[in-house]
């Protein structure tokens, strides 16, 4: 039964007590299918394309929703774009999130969700960044990207440069850790790890191991 | 002779009006601000995190804990995420109870919003008649799944029941008692000169900025944007019903109220057309046993009663839980614009802003 109310209460917490240890059999990214033959293709993607050199490096289309990945140096150019080319017109930064795949060497997906009130279109923007690579703030071009991106910062650590407010947000201040990042165990750090990370970590192999004897 | 320092206030955690646990701290001059802080997190239960750490069908009761006093909505939006995810065909029938669902709760929420809103300012009397049909709605709900407040009231692919004998001639009667109260609401305020004082020329914004803001629902609405998913992208059975999307002209706090006021007996009308078109079939479709979408992600959003709520979920199509669950909250967004709307008004103005965003923090946190 998918629902036996006597499993455990958190039967896939991850507990890796070293930092960076994923499975080995943890995805190294989603599939980003590329559009299946037939399926017209937005004109603006072709004329971000045209207007800003090597800005798209793969387009992806599945369930209906369109995304382009682009490198995270073309980043600020895209946006600028999509927001003021006329048939783009992405006035409106729905969403900005990411996704950790603690595997690969770019381990952030870092994510962008635009919408267009004049197109009535949304588009999906993704850029792929290392843990320390720098991306730059679209605070600048989407005043409501400042909440969205303190928050990715808050939860994942990726380094968002340019932010005029670069703050924990749902966190307190003097948080240790990421809390979204696949690494980081589900059952948070306890307040050892605040104080002193270090032996917090030696407090959890000493129990893991007395666990096993 | 006077000292003219600039004074820093706290306004809350645990003040009574801001809704919640919602810190703001205030930079005054006299009694203008200056400049504000929003400080968040206080109600931070990691949902998000939970929820990769749970099944698919686990998942919706904790979305129920974001927005708790729009719970059915909530609940909506995370189903229909999966079943695109998974390309799953949802019935018709079950499309309509939804479509009467998430009305029913948007009213509901709009309850809650005029009473407290109304009293923040002073009028007392609004609030006990607000929640004098709230109750109703809740009766509804109660009768429908058995809970009043968090209701886990969805499946992934249709209903968890159908819908009581004889409920839907009781949804009926509540839209004609509720058309005759929202004229009472009406009359206690709309004209009110107090409430035209304490709200005109208050915390005025421009739609492109609003826009730029990431405001969405009747806060966007209220500077004259019609922007609303039901109608852009519709989802449930909304593009099946007949209904308008009220904008407001100035997008001062009394606008965002009128659209607010609107969207009550618009929300009537859509619950009239569901309730009575409601076809006959079965409630759930061919949903697989053991829920796992195939490998890909996906953003989706409907229009909750405070603005566009978003999933995006990834799933990596091997585990039976997400990748990554992402909501898109409304109020964290229309809070985002708070510290805009407050600058050069006066103390009092916060708590009549606070309310016209109406937030609620268990989502705003997560």
């Amino acid at each position: 039964m998918a629902d036996d109310p006597q499993k455990p209460p958190a039967p896939a917490a991850p507990a890796p007590p070293a930092a960076h240890a994923p499975k080995a059999s943890a995805p190294v990214g989603p599939p980003d299918p590329p559009p299946p033959a037939g399926t017209a293709q937005p004109a603006f993607i072709a004329a971000l394309q045209a207007a800003v050199p090597g800005s798209v490096s793969q387009v992806s289309y599945w369930v209906g929703d369109w995304t382009i990945i682009v490198p995270v140096a073309r980043l600020l150019e895209v946006a600028r774009h999509l927001r003021d080319a006329p048939d783009a017109a992405f006035d409106m930064c729905s969403d900005v999130t990411a996704t950790d795949w603690p595997i690969r060497p770019e381990r952030f997906d870092v994510v962008y969700c635009l919408y267009s009130t004049r197109h009535r279109q949304r588009i999906r923007v993704k850029a792929r960044a290392g843990e320390h690579e720098p991306v730059p703030s679209m605070s600048g071009v989407w005043p409501a990207a400042n909440w969205l991106e303190r928050e990715v910062y808050d939860m994942f650590g990726v380094n968002i440069t340019g932010h005029p407010d670069r703050r924990r947000i749902l966190m307190p201040d003097d948080w240790q850790g990421f809390p979204q990042r696949k690494d980081y165990p589900l059952e948070g750090p306890g307040e050892l790890l605040m104080e002193s990370p270090l032996d917090w970590l030696k407090l959890r192999q000493a129990r893991e191991e007395a666990d096993i004897e | 002779m006077f000292d003219t320092n600039e004074l820093v206030i706290n306004m809350g955690p645990q003040h009574p009006s801001t809704h919640g646990v919602l810190r703001v701290v205030l930079r005054l001059d006299g009694e203008t601000v200056v400049d504000a802080d929003v400080v968040i997190g206080y109600l931070h239960r990691g949902i998000e995190k939970l929820s990769e750490n749970r099944n698919w069908t686990q998942i919706i009761l904790l979305t129920d804990r974001m927005d708790y006093v729009a719970a059915a909505t909530n609940n909506v939006g995370y189903c229909e995420t999966v079943e695109k995810l998974m390309s799953l065909e949802v019935p018709r029938r079950a499309r309509y109870v939804r479509t009467i669902l998430c009305e029913l709760q948007r009213i509901a929420s709009h309850c809650l919003w005029v009473g407290t809103h109304a009293m923040d300012i002073g009028a007392m009397t609004v609030f006990l008649y607000a929640f004098r049909e709230r109750e109703l709605i809740l009766d509804l709900f109660e009768e429908f799944c058995g809970a009043r407040l968090t209701y886990n009231s969805m499946r992934i692919g249709g209903l968890p029941l159908d819908i009581p004998p004889g409920w839907d001639k009781k949804v009926l009667e509540f839209c004609t008692i509720m058309a005759a109260k929202l004229d009472e609401y009406e009359e206690l305020l709309t004209h009110n000169r107090i409430w035209l004082e304490r709200t005109k020329g208050v915390g005025v914004i421009s739609g492109a900025e609003a826009l730029a803001l990431g405001l969405s629902g009747p806060p966007l609405r209220g500077s004259g944007v019609a922007r609303d998913v039901r109608k852009d992208e519709p989802y449930a059975a909304y593009d099946e019903m007949a209904f308008d999307v009220p904008i407001g002209a100035s997008g001062d706090t009394y606008d965002r109220y009128l659209v607010r006021m609107e969207e009550f007996r618009q929300s009537l009308r859509i619950i009239r057309q569901a309730t009575e078109g409601i076809p006959e079939g079965p409630i759930v479709g061919k949903v697989p046993r053991l829920i796992k979408p195939p490998a890909g992600e996906t953003y989706h959003a409907i229009e909750s009663p405070k603005g566009e709520l978003g999933y995006f979920i990834v799933s990596d199509g091997k585990s039976t839980n997400p990748y990554r669950f992402r909501v898109r909250p409304p109020s964290f967004c229309n809070l985002q614009g708070l510290r805009r709307l407050v600058k050069g008004h006066l103390v009092a103005d916060v708590v009549a802003l606070i309310g016209s965003l109406d937030v609620v923090l268990g989502e705003v946190d997560r």
